[in-house]
């Protein structure tokens, strides 16, 4: 249900940056502590866009596993499940290294010629 | 014509953030601490709020409490909460057939002018009831509870990660319903050990008011916990 709403969020981050230009793709980093859908999103991205400069653009998800980094032992690891402990040492003391990104990487836009002599 | 790659690198609910940071400086300014209470529909999230309101039970500190209720569909919270003598702020997400499945940042901005922040010091929103969307969206609070009941059974810690992780505090509701089901309190904790280790917990039950005295006691403490001004 979020991706409607994360999408809308996308879709206004890129009109902000393309500044009137004619947006391509634009590529979103999203972590797996998210929980988006991607296929939701796209899905969403699709008609939110309509009649702005993304109406049309393809949105490119890159998938950012989730990782954690212990602060004991400094080991860091992907975890696949939601365990939020070291895999070595069992200490809680981790930090989130990875998964909780949700953001615009980069669009491509298209840029009129122009001449500047 | 030609393409170009313009690099973002922008949080995606960079916009949400920066209207509950200035939310939260409105809340701040006048001395409001602010709760927002999530879970899935039916935890009993308004059945909690009746139990804590209570004007026949003890008040929370010396705390004057608002609510702003975050209902999908018409004022059926709101009206259960209109006989407790704090000021309720309806704010309808949607137009009578469901609407937003969360609160967001801005939601919460068009409600302040109707809530009033000079009589309040604590203000506790009610988010939509959902296991997922809420947790994405700040609104500018100074703290977040997620209440799960023990009708939804216990493994939802495992199945809803992120809602477990973005609070303080994870209080169980309908604890007077543990005998009726297979809910494992073992289980439960241990889902949340390994998704929010260490984070508090209360067990409750709003129905007959079992444990409810810690939960009022916890809130009382907020203000002072978030450091918000006196």
């Amino acid at each position: 249900m979020h991706e409607f709403s994360i999408a809308s969020a996308v879709v206004d981050t890129a009109v902000k940056f393309a500044s009137g230009r004619k947006v391509n793709v634009v590529t979103v980093r999203c972590g797996r502590l998210r929980q988006v859908v991607p296929d939701s999103l796209e899905f969403a991205f699709g008609i939110l866009s309509r009649e702005t400069v993304c109406e049309g653009a393809r949105l490119e998800i890159e998938d950012v596993p989730a990782r954690l980094r212990c602060n004991e032992c400094e080991r860091e690891f992907e975890i696949t499940l939601p365990v939020f402990r070291c895999r070595a040492c069992d200490t809680a003391n981790v930090d989130v290294v990875g998964g909780e990104e949700l953001e615009v990487d980069t669009i491509d836009v298209v840029e009129e010629a122009q001449c500047t002599a | 014509v030609h393409r170009v790659k313009v690099r973002v690198v922008e949080d995606a609910l960079d916009a949400n953030n920066t209207i509950a940071r200035a939310n939260r400086d409105d809340f701040d300014r006048h001395g409001v601490t602010v709760l927002n209470i999530m879970s899935a529909p039916g935890a009993g999230k308004t059945t909690l709020l009746e139990r804590l309101l209570n004007p026949s039970h003890p008040p929370i500190g010396d705390l004057r409490v608002g609510v702003l209720e975050g209902d999908v569909q018409g004022s059926l919270d709101a009206d259960r909460l209109a006989h407790l003598h704090v000021p309720v702020t309806q704010l309808e997400t949607g137009n009578g057939f469901g609407g937003e499945c969360h609160l967001d940042a801005n939601m919460v901005r068009s409600a302040l002018p109707s809530i009033p922040l000079d009589d309040i010091d604590l203000l506790i929103i009610e988010n939509v009831g959902n296991l997922v969307c809420p947790a994405e969206f700040h609104v500018g609070e100074d703290a977040r509870i997620m209440v799960a009941s023990v009708a939804e059974g216990d493994d939802k810690p495992g199945k809803y990660p992120l809602m477990f992780r973005t609070c303080e505090l994870v209080v169980v509701n309908k604890i007077d319903l543990l005998e009726h089901t297979d809910f494992s309190m073992e289980r439960f904790d241990g889902f949340l050990d390994a998704v929010h280790p260490g984070v508090e917990r209360m067990r409750v039950s709003a129905r007959t008011g079992e444990g409810v005295d810690a939960l009022r006691a916890w809130l009382a403490r907020l203000p002072d916990r978030a450091g918000a001004p006196a």
